[in-house]
């Protein structure tokens, strides 16, 4: 056993509406220069969509993360280094800025200086990059809201993967949000694929970052992480990425991103885990098991074994005491009502997300209570808006199982409570149909719902 | 194994010695596994981002923008530049078992220190070339600035040569004494030439920053200029607020939502446009609250929903009479329900009796029963309306009615029954009946037609009355037996109004979801004791006919006992501001310190006037009113409307008369006479005439506007073209239109052939960025920024009030509104010594809520002394006309300093007069005294302090102190409610380091004492205080004479206005030439605050990078259009050039352009016109209500931003197009 702290995060996305303050204050913050204008550390993607970059959840064509070879053994996609001293001024495998999207701004200063003319002035559009006039085309969240989702929609990986489940049509219309930054994981392809070995690990909290004058710019993690979050500045030629604001933390302040979202969805806290178990629970056969591996690979900071064993190796005392009362330890391991985004990249990712639920006739039924029931007020409509295989392949490697077990505890706790708000006595089996007590469903409720600010950090 | 596998097998062999190879090339930790590096020490490198998050300073502050979210946010400071900004989280707890409401913000406002240095913002004062060319010329002639300003305007060819330059470019540096000086002048010359009511100041919401707003609206008020209103002219109020509550609107903190059991969201699209409270309502769903979306789009609350209902839009109206139709036979007919009857028994004008009046063979209904008509005698006996007790079946004068509240009987304004249940309804086994015509408007056109449906009745004296329960259920076609008339069979009978089918057909909802709802509703509202909400907004009040599709609602709401409640009732959340500390920033902004009344104008009209939209009218108000309307309207039209209103007393206009108002007193002083008989006898006479009786003579055009925190053009301004056309004369528009055909020309009005071009002579802004506004004014004048000046929040979505702070200083030549106001008025009294002096005005003001101006005309009867049907009486039949002196020389000295007045007359919380005497000793104290000792205004700091210590909610003390006054009116006790902060002062400087919470006041109608959450009417509904109405209840029944004209008694469902039948349009759909007519809708927008943002960087980055429309991808394929293509709306208002979204989330025959894209920015040239395409109102144009300008009739009376004409706009339609994909600027 080899215990190691890390820090996480969960998103709540059964809450998030969608607004990207996470992203404008992340990007205020740390990428608003030269050189980065097209880097969002932190984006937030409509779903059904092509997310940012374009379709980079296709690693047929972007080659990130790693894959499991026939022995059982892991290797980058992309190849491993050995490819990569190959390929190191030609990588094949990078997206395009066209993929990103060409940075613009506007002749700004027309509005005020434009001589009298014949007509009214306008600042036109202008390429950040040549100076040249321009048209937007693509932006970092060009199909917001479903904008051009009858062109651009389709191209989301994901629907090509259930296919006739989804149609755009105006009566069966969904949506989601998904924010995302790195995922810090535990098994970074982008720090395995960087042949500078500029990009780390930090042991005590597992953030990865780029060390920043070790780089040599060579793009090979760019192409590694599959969720794509390491971006090139081009004006330094060195790599740079969402640092988990460890500056920030430093100073005991939550992320940016996590402290100004409006939504109160996202939760930091210390997991603890065991290193040696990684590679194992990342090479697990069936993509299927790579959720429940990777909940094996974490340990319970109230077992006093592995107290004993955190002291031993030298984690501080306030971080264990932060692991047994992470949000992010029970919304994983002791409610299960997390998922990890895209297990089957095998990078072991360490931002997790609660799927999101509404509408949930469908999962009220399924957990044994009458969906049509008059008296169930959520046993309303006749299908779940967002098809549970939507969120299967993006949590679950397609599995449905856990994405819908996750559901119905959400859906019981809003039954539960309902009886609560109303004055009636709560139905305790409410609590036990879905595998928890009723004491776990109010702490649940409590942090879900009440989520004050230091119990989400 | 393949080949090519044990090819990789090698391959990875291979990298497998690289690996171990470069762990020794690494400092740091490899793990045993060799895929990761732990790294401890030698992480030098990471200083460099936390050199990128070191900052200086970090100071709180907020956002001065018209979005009701009143954030605090961190603004950081580093080597003097501001650098960025995130949310502040240190709001006080608002209770430990609910959510709180850290972390407010959305990502406009994380985007606003981008404004700071960015190339659009203005720097130095700027003013139009060709006019400080003339200027200049001018003052070579004239060294007297005031007469070198009139040189250049009573010279046609100088003033039209650079109003044709507006719009145009041409702005030039200028330094700010030269701008101050034409900005002086300007003013000098107006008032003494045309009068102090030919200027007008136009500044919204003062919640979002007050003293801004005050310091501007102040010197407007001490010259006597108005202020034009903007929460109707936004059409954000909700007209059915003063028509069913007689109250403005007053609404639920968004922590009140999470008290609510059910919550219907009905046009309101949350995340987008309450984004930082948003979270209350996904946080609520996790308490078991059951949540319906109805929105005609895929919106993006629809996400949180339970259930989505999407009807056509604009048809909200017809669904909600369904489920009132189903809630009223079902819990109150098929069975009663004591909860609900009890409620409405209380708290409702439904037991009231009105009487059935003859018109023709038909009965109507008619007017509300008094106690005069019982033959009782006495104060105010016109004004108390009539029930039955049920005990005797006598009529019952109950306490509570406007009656009450104006006349001697001091104590009895109370709600208080005794032992009295009145009568809910006369039907019983064997009572009589009478069938009455009651009007509906289902048919396609919008027009109406007459239904007959029998109440119960019975005689009292020669009437023969019914109760508004009766005639509600009548209204709604509900049956009992024995009712003679035509009644549905059932719900599923689509052929009678309000049925669940007859919906069905209208707004393509299913009539069993639509039932289902409705039960479900009104179930829960049972079983939580009324914690059911309906959170309404533009998607719903933004229409011609919202007052209508609101009382419909409202209907639901009041059946179901949720009104007064916490977490029930309504949550109208568009343009909602709340001034928290209203009563001292009311004080400061009107400068009633010094001088009362105030002018206050209805911005809607006054626009409607002024950029001569009434030239456009393509119909006369016959076509909305009713068959068996007495005719009281016909052949009128909007203007004439107005121009009655304004005679009548209704509502305010501005210019008043056809003659300066100070030429007027000085004639009367000339005469000997009293100035206001003088006027009366002018009138009379027909020698003096009302301005907007005659808006295109030039003595009535309004001569200098000044626009600060607004963007009059780019954003609000409905009718764009017509407002550059006719208000401003620039020199080519895309108006397409031509005017009226004499057939539907006003009777009452003067039609001059030729429409001016032209109107203003100073347009003047104040503004840190550019708009369509500064593009257009005459003199721009660069604002400091809400980072760098001290100002007042407040919002109704939260209950505290906190301040603005310089992070840093104004840069460049940039100042604070407040000395820009300042430095104008010092000015300003400089040339008054020679131009001005002192002078008496005669100002008319329109009759006033809150006051006895709403029992000035009973029985709600519209009589007009110019026609002979009543005397010219001022304050009862016609305005009220008020001589005030004003010291032109002393106005800057005035502007800084609280005036005596106050210490007289004291302050006006909702109609109580409070003494504040203790205020202005401590204001005195605290603040420094003037010259002639009175307490300073002088910053911007001290005038916040004077809010604060001015108003209740800020000032327990005085707040207790309005309760006792209240509490002898009402005759029941209320200063319980202020006891537990009769010690609480919050000083500007509370709200500096920390959200400070309000504390319950007369100003508001909830109650937060006890640390409850507010909602509105918690105060009525628990201590028995009465509604500001005419029975005193929340009101169902209107029974005003313009009511009647339009069939508006009852809530009655309308169709959006079809404007084929009104303006020729063509019908919505394709036309087979790659053309398609629409429905055009401009919701707000996700990257905007109206037009605030939507010129950022970091939003345009987000979204499409300009102007848009969303549209369908049927209308999209008609017109042979993908996504992003240009596309051409064309409409007869004007024309707009944006690119298309295609999205499946849009309905097929509707297009979005999200409100306020301003033609800054990525906006081409018109293929159809050639030039520079407009912004989303170039395709709208005013179009008003007359029952909106009702007035002296109890709660349908005038007060600013409380009832007026809305400015709605989204009853349009247009024509899309593709364009040639080439684009010029």
């Amino acid at each position: 056993m080899r215990l190691m702290a890390q820090l996480a995060m969960v998103m709540n996305l059964d809450k998030c509406i969608g607004c990207h303050t996470c992203s404008v204050t992340c990007k205020q913050a740390w990428t608003n220069r030269g050189g980065v204008e097209y880097a969002w550390f932190n984006n937030v993607e409509t779903r059904p969509g092509q997310g940012y970059p374009r379709r980079y959840e296709d690693q047929e064509q972007w080659k990130g993360g790693w894959e499991r070879t026939a022995r059982g053994r892991l290797r980058l996609r992309a190849g491993g280094r050995f490819r990569k001293l190959l390929s190191l001024f030609a990588n094949p495998d990078l997206p395009r800025i066209d993929d990103y999207y060409e940075p613009w701004t506007y002749e700004y200063r027309t509005l005020l200086e434009a001589p009298l003319g014949d007509d009214i002035p306008v600042a036109r559009p202008k390429s950040q990059i040549t100076g040249e006039p321009t048209q937007p085309r693509w932006g970092p969240n060009w199909d917001d809201d479903l904008g051009g989702s009858t062109e651009h929609g389709t191209a989301d990986p994901v629907l090509a993967k259930i296919g006739e489940k989804v149609k755009m049509e105006f009566e069966q219309t969904f949506m989601f949000y998904l924010p995302r930054i790195c995922e810090h994981c535990l098994n970074p392809s982008c720090v395995a694929s960087c042949p500078s070995g500029a990009m780390y690990k930090r042991a005590e909290d597992g953030i990865v970052l780029v060390d920043q004058d070790a780089c040599r710019g060579w793009r090979m993690c760019v192409t590694g992480c599959p969720y794509k979050k390491v971006y090139f500045n081009h004006k330094t030629g060195k790599a740079e990425k969402c640092t988990f604001c460890y500056p920030r933390l430093e100073a005991g302040e939550p992320t940016v991103c996590a402290e100004t979202c409006v939504g109160r969805l996202r939760y930091i806290g210390v997991l603890l885990y065991d290193a040696d178990k990684v590679l194992e629970a990342a090479s697990v056969e069936n993509d299927h098991d790579l959720y429940p591996a990777q909940l094996g690979v974490f340990c319970d900071p109230h077992d006093p074994e592995v107290v004993k064993e955190a002291e031993r190796v030298g984690i501080p005392h306030d971080w264990i005491t932060a692991a047994q009362r992470s949000p992010v330890h029970d919304l994983i391991s002791r409610y299960k009502v997390a998922l990890p985004l895209r297990p089957e990249y095998r990078t072991m990712p360490m931002v997790w997300y609660i799927p999101p639920l509404s509408p949930v006739v469908d999962a009220v039924a399924q957990s044994g209570f009458d969906g049509e029931d008059s008296q169930n007020l959520f046993g309303a409509i006749d299908s779940l808006r967002i098809p549970v295989e939507y969120l299967a392949e993006l949590f679950t490697a397609g599995d449905p199982e856990p994405v819908e077990a996750s559901l119905r505890k959400m859906a019981a706790m809003r039954s539960y409570m309902r009886a609560v708000n109303l004055g009636d006595t709560p139905d305790a089996s409410i609590a036990e149909a879905v595998g928890l007590t009723e004491q776990e469903l109010k702490a649940m409720y409590r942090l879900l719902a009440l989520a004050k600010y230091d119990e989400r950090y | 194994m393949t080949p090519s596998n044990s090819a990789g097998e090698r391959t990875a062999a291979a990298e497998e010695a690289l690996l171990r190879l470069s762990r020794f090339l690494t400092s740091g930790e490899t793990s045993k596994d060799l895929r990761s590096v732990h790294l401890s020490g030698g992480r030098e490198a990471d200083s460099f981002y936390r050199e990128l998050w070191s900052h200086d300073k970090v100071v709180s502050s907020t956002h001065g923008v018209n979005c009701t979210g009143s954030c605090r946010w961190k603004i950081y400071v580093k080597d003097g530049v501001i650098t960025w900004e995130s949310q502040d989280t240190d709001y006080p707890s608002v209770g430990v078992d609910r959510p709180e409401y850290e972390p407010r913000g959305c990502p406009r406002g994380a985007s606003f220190s981008w404004y700071s240095y960015s190339p659009t913002r203005i720097r130095y004062p700027y003013a139009r070339g060709v006019l400080v060319e003339a200027y200049r010329e001018a003052k070579r002639v004239h060294t007297d600035p005031v007469a070198a300003w009139a040189s250049i305007v009573d010279d046609p060819v100088k003033r039209r040569a650079y109003q044709q330059a507006r719009g145009r470019g041409g702005l030039v540096r200028v330094d700010w004494d030269e701008a101050v000086e034409m900005v002086a002048a300007a003013h000098v010359h107006t008032i003494k030439r045309h009068g102090p009511d030919r200027i007008a100041g136009f500044s919204p919401i003062p919640a979002m920053s007050m003293v801004s707003h005050a310091a501007g609206s102040r010197f407007m008020s001490l010259i006597g200029a108005p202020m034009l209103s903007f929460y109707d002219w936004y059409a954000d109020l909700p007209v059915a607020s003063p028509q069913v509550f007689g109250d403005q609107t007053d609404v639920p903190e968004s922590a009140d939502w999470w008290d609510a059991a059910y919550l219907m969201m009905w046009g309101s699209n949350v995340p987008v446009t309450r984004t930082p409270d948003a979270h209350w309502m996904t946080e609520a769903r996790y308490r078991g609250q059951k949540v319906v979306v109805v929105s005609p789009d895929y919106a993006d609350n629809t996400k949180f929903a339970d259930e989505w209902l999407a009807p056509h839009p604009g048809t909200d109206g017809a669904l909600a009479s369904a489920m009132g139709h189903v809630i009223l036979k079902e819990f109150f007919v098929d069975s009663e329900t004591p909860f609900f009857t009890d409620y409405v028994r209380r708290y409702t004008d439904l037991p009231f009796l009105v009487s059935l009046e003859q018109r023709g063979s038909d009965h109507v209904p008619g007017k509300f029963l008094t106690a005069a008509d019982l033959g009782q005698g006495g104060d105010g006996a016109e004004w108390k309306t009539v029930v039955l007790d049920s005990a005797t079946g006598e009529p019952f004068v109950p306490n509570g009615s406007v009656g009450h509240r104006w006349s001697s009987d001091e104590g009895s304004w109370n709600l208080d029954l005794g032992s009295v249940v009145p009568t809910l309804t006369l039907h019983s086994g064997e009572c009589s009946t009478v069938e009455v015509s009651l009007p509906r408007f289902d048919a396609a056109d919008g027009s109406g037609s007459v239904m007959r449906r029998g109440v119960p009745v019975r005689r009292i004296g020669d009437r023969v009355v019914t109760t508004v329960f009766d005639l509600l259920l009548a209204q709604y076609g509900v049956h009992r037996p024995g009712l003679p008339g035509e009644w549905p069979t059932g719900y599923d009978d689509a052929s009678q109004p309000c049925t669940p089918a007859w919906q069905e057909q209208i707004t393509s909802v299913p009539a069993e979801r639509a039932t289902r709802i409705a039960r479900e509703f009104a179930d829960t509202a049972v079983r939580s004791g009324g914690r059911c909400m309906i959170l309404m907004g533009a998607g719903t009040n933004h229409w011609f006919h919202s007052d209508q599709v609101y009382r419909s609602f409202l209907t639901l709401l009041l059946l179901t006992g949720c009104q007064g409640r916490n977490g029930g009732g309504w949550a109208h959340y568009v343009g909602q501001e709340k001034v928290r500390p209203l009563t001292g920033w009311q004080t400061l902004a009107s400068a009633a310190d010094w001088h009362r009344p105030p002018r206050q104008m209805i911005g809607t009209a006054y626009w409607y006037l002024h950029t001569d939209q009434w030239r456009y009218d393509g119909y006369a108000m016959d076509a909305l009113s009713w068959p068996l309307a007495e005719g009281k309207l016909d052949g009128a039209t909007a203007a004439d409307c107005l121009a009655s209103a304004a005679r009548m007393g209704w509502m305010p206009s501005y210019p008043t008369f056809d003659r300066n108002p100070l030429d007027l007193a000085e004639e009367a002083a000339e005469l000997g006479k009293d100035p206001v008989q003088h006027t009366v006898d002018e009138l009379r006479e027909n020698r003096l005439g009302f301005a907007c009786q005659d808006p295109d003579a030039p003595e009535n055009w309004p001569r200098v506007l000044t626009v600060w925190r607004a963007n009059l053009l780019g954003s609000s301004g409905k009718g764009n073209e017509y407002f550059l056309r006719h208000l401003l004369g620039a020199a080519d528009t895309n108006l397409r239109t031509s005017a009226n055909d004499p057939a539907v020309r006003p009777r009452t009005v003067t039609w001059r052939d030729e429409a001016p071009e032209g109107k203003l002579d100073l347009l003047l802004s104040l503004d840190f960025r550019m708009t369509s506004t500064t593009l257009f004014s005459d003199i721009v004048l660069p604002a400091a920024t809400w980072y760098e000046k001290h100002d007042l929040s407040s919002t109704d979505m939260h209950p505290f009030v906190h301040a603005f702070s310089a992070a840093v200083d104004p840069p460049w030549q940039t100042r604070t509104d407040f000395e820009a106001f300042h430095a104008i008025a010092r000015k300003f009294s400089e040339f008054a010594k020679t131009h001005l002096g002192v002078r008496k005005d005669l100002v008319a003001t329109a009759l006033q809520h809150d006051s006895p101006g709403e029992v000035a005309q009973p029985g709600g009867l519209a009589r007009d002394w110019s026609r002979g049907e009543v005397d010219a009486v001022p304050g009862r039949t016609m305005p009220t006309l008020t001589v005030v002196e004003r010291d032109y020389t002393a106005v800057a000295e005035r502007l800084a300093s609280l005036g005596p007045v106050v210490d007289e007359l004291g302050v006006t919380i909702k109609g109580s007069v409070v003494g504040v005497g203790p205020e202005v000793n401590w204001l005195a104290e605290k603040n420094g005294v003037s010259a002639s000792g009175r307490p300073l205004l002088d910053t911007d700091s001290k005038a916040a302090e004077a809010i604060l210590a001015l108003s209740g909610t800020t000032n327990g003390a005085l707040a207790l102190r309005a309760f006792q006054v209240l509490e002898k009116r009402v005759g029941r006790p209320l200063t319980q409610l202020a006891h537990e902060n009769e010690s609480k002062r919050i000083t500007f400087s509370d709200t500096k380091s920390r959200p400070t919470h309000v504390v319950t006041s007369p100003e508001w109608s909830g109650s937060e004492s006890g640390g409850r959450r507010y909602s509105p009417f918690t105060i009525n509904v628990e201590q028995l205080k009465p509604w500001h109405t005419l029975t005193g209840r929340q009101h169902f029944y209107l029974d005003h004479d313009w009511q009647h004209e339009l069939g508006e008694a009852l809530p009655v469902y309308r169709a959006p206005l079809d404007m084929q039948r009104l303006f020729g349009e063509p019908r919505i759909g394709p036309n087979g030439e790659r053309e398609v007519t629409v429905r055009y809708l401009t919701p707000h927008s996700k990257w905007s605050i109206h037009s605030e943002y939507q010129d950022n960087l970091l939003m345009l980055t987000l979204s499409r990078g300009g102007p848009t429309f969303w549209m369908s991808p049927a209308d999209a394929a008609a017109i042979g259009v993908s996504d992003n293509d240009w596309v051409e709306a064309v409409n007869r208002n004007g024309v707009v050039v944006a690119r298309a979204i295609v999205s499946h989330r849009m309905p097929e025959g509707t297009v979005f352009m999200y409100h306020a894209q301003d033609r800054t920015v990525n906006v081409p040239r018109s293929e159809t016109t050639g030039k520079r395409g407009g912004m989303h109102n170039s395709l709208t144009r005013v179009q008003m209500k007359p029952t909106h300008l009702i007035g002296g009739y109890a709660q349908l009376t005038f007060a600013l931003n409380y009832l007026g004409p809305t400015g709605n706009q989204r009853d349009e339609v247009t024509v899309i197009r593709r364009r040639s994909q080439e684009v010029e600027y």
